[in-house]
């Protein structure tokens, strides 16, 4: 596990960005807590910190969260310089406190990225990752009555592959993890479960020609190649889904060009 | 006044009803289904599944949310699974015995005719998903998985690993983007509904708050669906999202619409322990753990602080084995909640709090190896032990009783509709369907039968009914928006008047009406504790109007959202203290302890078989109860037995 303390209080100290509006610039502010519980959660900290700036008539900090067992992908802090910090496999809200020393400075900043501009403090838009799941991250199976679910057989392994892919949380650690502020292993998640399992098959051109497309419209940039992404994922959703991306993306690619005449064989 | 509480659900034999009445409803012709305009609030597996259906049919759909991303509700957080009378695993299911279960799973407390047409679209939930991509757990033969779930003794329950709510919400959140990017549905996220506009009687917009621009804004529509979930954050400590809140269907409520058995709550038996007065919110373990997992405390006081693997097996009492043979672990959860806390009430609690007991793995370990487990619960017992810094694997986990699940909600009838024409409430946010305590794994299936397969229908009837008058556009521009806007914008004013000189924040004002909550109208109420809380909530009241203290800022300000939240959560604290106050019988989730036979929950139906929908009457005065009468012609109200 990752406790790095087992004393039951810690002191420590913050430098948290601050930035009162998208327009504006931002700065660090510095704070300290004094005897913090280390089984509180790292977010739990920081609502301390809140209702003490609040009491002291100054605005508290603003930072998402929601679930706070780390499914809903709401929360989304740069802690000492890592998406989610410093525990593998983990959101935010999934950090304790016990991961962090007496008298250690620890930074908090929101998600950096083009795509993903301050709405204020730590609290960042993230609509680009839904509009990259808008240009084609479905099957195209409307409501109504269906063949039975026991109609095409899917193999156990295919099945537990797609469903490594569709444990994103679409949180973007993957974006803020990258030098390029590439959102490929997000994309590449959505396309792999749908490339893995036949029920997307009739669209997987289509979708990886335009889930990747909006991916560069939305100003984020090319994979790297660095895996920061897959360490960075508290899902540790796998690069491997790159790969399967760039597969169909080029296959895609390929075939389009073949049926606007730019180049010979089907490529598919 | 008194207000007729019609079910609307057609006669003739329960098997039929939901086929008469696809037979027998009004249709919208497809040119003019362009015509119309639909709201739904919420996003979660009922909101965004009905937009996503509304929106193939033809109607025009503006779809809110608080998040950023429809994908963030908190459908996302279920864990176990989703019933379906598939019988896949041919051991008796059908779509009657899951109706059966379900109504006597509620202990009688809810509708024949909605929970049937429940269990009847359970069967193409399953399909819709898969068609979707959504990746359920499958056999080596290609096959889908089953597993018993909480209280059933079929096997009709489909996983996808621990995170089935995740994976039906984005099947769900799939179908919407799909829509969206049609130009069928248009998103409007960070926004929180403040209020329902009503022109000539019927439901025609909402005002919002944008949340980070702090902006008020109206919006007209034909009608207006309520997908908000549950109210369980009046608890301040609940398994819900911390945003989760009752200010949709509140307002609703405030406007006219009756409230249904506000009283009912769930209590979940298998969550991990509160480990201090700084937690923000408790964390659910799928209670499919119960599966495997065995329920005990050491039989001695003595024994409680003691390393569990040191008290030898004769000296562990599995108290719900030993009170309950036949379902053992798996008894429903209200009374795996009330066992447990009957355990620790008696002092033989475990952990430093001794607000806890265990769940055991040994066994299950022993019999099936830790790979088998780890593949079942693997992400399970990662997230207790990274929560706890305890390895289950290799000690009993620790598990105490959290409020879950709200099964109490806006009053609506056959179509979802409330009383309200034209505003209609679906998945956790109505009452409909799980009477006094819901099952394991049927919250998924009500949101999902509710959006896919029961709205499109009930709303193209709720249209096709009133063409003439809805085909005549309301613009917001009417002055019913005008005294609607004026209203919330005066609410927000006086909560920051006030702020500026208050000393209490809103949170520490949601947490004293949480403590009251939990201690009296918890798992175990009494006329007394209930009066109690009625009171002490009068007086919280009064510390959030004159006393509470908030920065003015008016753009996004989480704590001014939170100060909202909870104004709607003292009103529905003070209605459900009532509601339980009247309910002087023990049914589910709601047990009084003046009515109980030998430690058991003791059921009044001569006095007590309705739905008690309460109706507003102001902020200073009473609220009036009005009563569905339940018929019971299919199944006959028996004890809930499960000894």
């Amino acid at each position: 596990m990752s406790a790095k303390t087992t004393a039951k209080h810690i002191n420590i100290r913050l430098k948290i960005w601050r930035q009162e509006s998208p327009k504006v610039q931002g700065n660090f502010e510095e704070f300290s807590l004094d005897q913090v519980l280390t089984s509180m959660s790292f977010l739990e900290m920081l609502d301390v910190l809140n209702e003490k700036i609040l009491k002291s008539g100054k605005r508290p900090i603003e930072f998402e969260s929601d679930c706070r067992e780390g499914i809903c992908g709401t929360c989304s802090l740069v802690v000492s310089g890592q998406a989610h910090g410093p525990v593998k496999g983990a959101t935010t809200c999934q950090l304790y406190m016990r991961s962090f020393q007496n008298n250690e400075l620890i930074t908090i900043e929101p998600w950096r990225a083009d795509a993903f501009p301050v709405v204020r403090d730590l609290v960042t838009d993230r609509r680009a990752l839904d509009r990259i799941m808008m240009a084609g991250g479905y099957t195209g199976a409307k409501t109504g009555p269906h063949a039975d679910a026991n109609a095409i057989l899917i193999p156990k392994d295919l099945a537990e592959r797609a469903m490594d892919a569709a444990a994103c949380i679409g949180c973007g650690a993957c974006v803020a993890a990258c030098p390029n502020a590439s959102a490929s292993l997000f994309t590449s998640a959505k396309i792999a479960q749908l490339t893995l399992l036949p029920q997307g098959h009739p669209q997987r051109k289509e979708r990886a020609l335009k889930m990747v497309g909006q991916m560069d419209k939305e100003g984020f940039g090319s994979c790297s190649n660095l895996q920061e992404c897959e360490a960075a994922c508290p899902k540790k959703i796998s690069i491997q889904n790159i790969a399967i991306m760039k597969r169909e993306y080029f296959k895609a690619a390929i075939a389009a060009d073949y049926r606007e005449g730019k180049s010979e064989g089907d490529g598919a | 006044m008194s207000i007729d509480l019609k079910s609307g659900a057609p006669d003739g034999p329960l098997k039929d009803k939901w086929d008469s009445y696809k037979a027998n409803m009004k249709l919208v012709n497809p040119a003019n289904k362009r015509k119309y305009n639909v709201i739904v609030v919420g996003t979660g597996l009922a909101g965004a599944s009905a937009a996503a259906s509304l929106a193939e049919l033809g109607y025009n759909v503006k779809s809110f949310c608080t998040h950023d991303s429809a994908r963030r509700a908190h459908s996302i957080a279920a864990q176990g699974g989703i019933n379906s009378a598939k019988s896949y695993q041919n051991d008796g299911d059908s779509v009657w015995r899951l109706f059966y279960d379900t109504i006597k799973g509620g202990d009688y407390r809810s509708r024949e005719a909605n929970v049937y047409r429940l269990a009847q679209n359970s069967l193409g939930i399953i399909d819709q998903c898969v068609a979707q991509g959504v990746p359920f757990a499958r056999e080596y033969s290609g096959e889908l998985a089953n597993r018993s779930f909480g209280g059933a003794q079929v096997s009709r329950t489909f996983y996808a690993r621990g995170q089935t709510g995740q994976q039906l919400l984005l099947g769900a959140y799939s179908a919407l983007m799909k829509e969206v990017e049609k130009g069928k549905v248009t998103l409007f996220p960070f926004r929180e509904m403040l209020d329902v506009v009503m022109v000539d009687g019927k439901a025609r917009g909402i005002i919002t708050r944008h949340l980070h621009t702090g902006e008020i804004e109206r919006h007209a529509a034909d009608l207006v669906i309520l997908c908000t979930g549950g109210y369980s954050r009046v608890y301040y400590l609940s398994t819900s999202a911390m945003n989760s809140n009752v200010t949709a269907t509140w307002r609703a409520h405030k406007k006219g619409a009756l409230f249904g058995n506000p009283c009912y709550v769930q209590i979940h038996p298998t969550c991990i322990p509160v480990s201090g007065s700084h937690q923000a919110k408790l964390t659910l373990m799928s209670e499919s753990l119960r599966n495997d997992g065995r329920v005990w405390v050491p039989k001695k006081k003595e024994n409680c602080k003691k390393d569990p693997s040191t008290i030898a097996e004769e000296d562990r009492d599995y108290f719900l084995e030993r009170k309950y043979p036949s379902f053992g672990n798996l008894v429903p959860r209200d009374v795996a909640s009330r066992n447990a806390k009957e355990v620790c009430d008696e002092g033989r609690g475990v952990g430093d709090s001794g607000l806890s007991v265990y769940l055991d793995f040994a066994s299950a370990i022993k019999r099936d190896g830790e790979s088998v487990v780890r593949e079942k619960y693997g992400n399970l017992f990662d997230m207790y032990h990274e929560i706890t810094n305890e390895n289950p694997y290799k000690n009993p986990m620790r598990i105490y009783p959290a409020v879950h699940y709200t099964m109490g909600g806006l009053w609506v009838d056959y179509n979802l509709m409330t009383n309200l024409p034209g505003l209609f409430c679906a998945g956790e946010a109505n009452f409909s369907d799980h009477g006094a305590n819901r099952l394991g794994a049927s919250a998924l299936m009500q949101g999902l039968s509710d959006g896919y397969f029961v709205l499109p229908y009930t709303v193209t009837n709720y249209l096709g009914t009133h063409s003439q008058e809805l085909l005549k556009k309301v613009e917001t521009t009417h002055p019913e928006f005008d005294k609607a806007e004026g209203e919330v914008r005066a609410e927000i004013n006086r909560m920051i008047t006030v702020g500026k000189g208050g000393k209490r924040t809103p949170s520490e004002i949601h947490r004293d009406l949480g403590n009251v909550m939990w201690e009296y109208v918890g798992m175990a109420r009494s006329e007394k504790g209930l009066k109690i809380a009625i009171q002490k909530i009068e007086e919280l009241q009064k510390d959030f109007d004159q006393n509470m203290m908030l920065n003015d800022d008016q753009n996004l300000n989480s704590n001014l959202e939170t100060a909202g939240r909870l104004a709607d959560f003292l009103g529905l604290g003070a209605l459900m203290a009532r509601d339980a106050l009247q309910r002087a019988e023990s049914c589910g989730g709601h047990f009084r302890i003046e009515s109980q036979d030998n430690g058991e929950a003791k059921r009044d139906d001569e006095n007590y078989a309705h739905t008690s929908a309460w109706e507003y009457k102001g902020k200073s005065a009473e609220p009036v109860m009005h009563k569905e009468k339940l018929i019971f012609e299919n199944v006959h109200p028996s004890v809930r037995s499960y000894k």
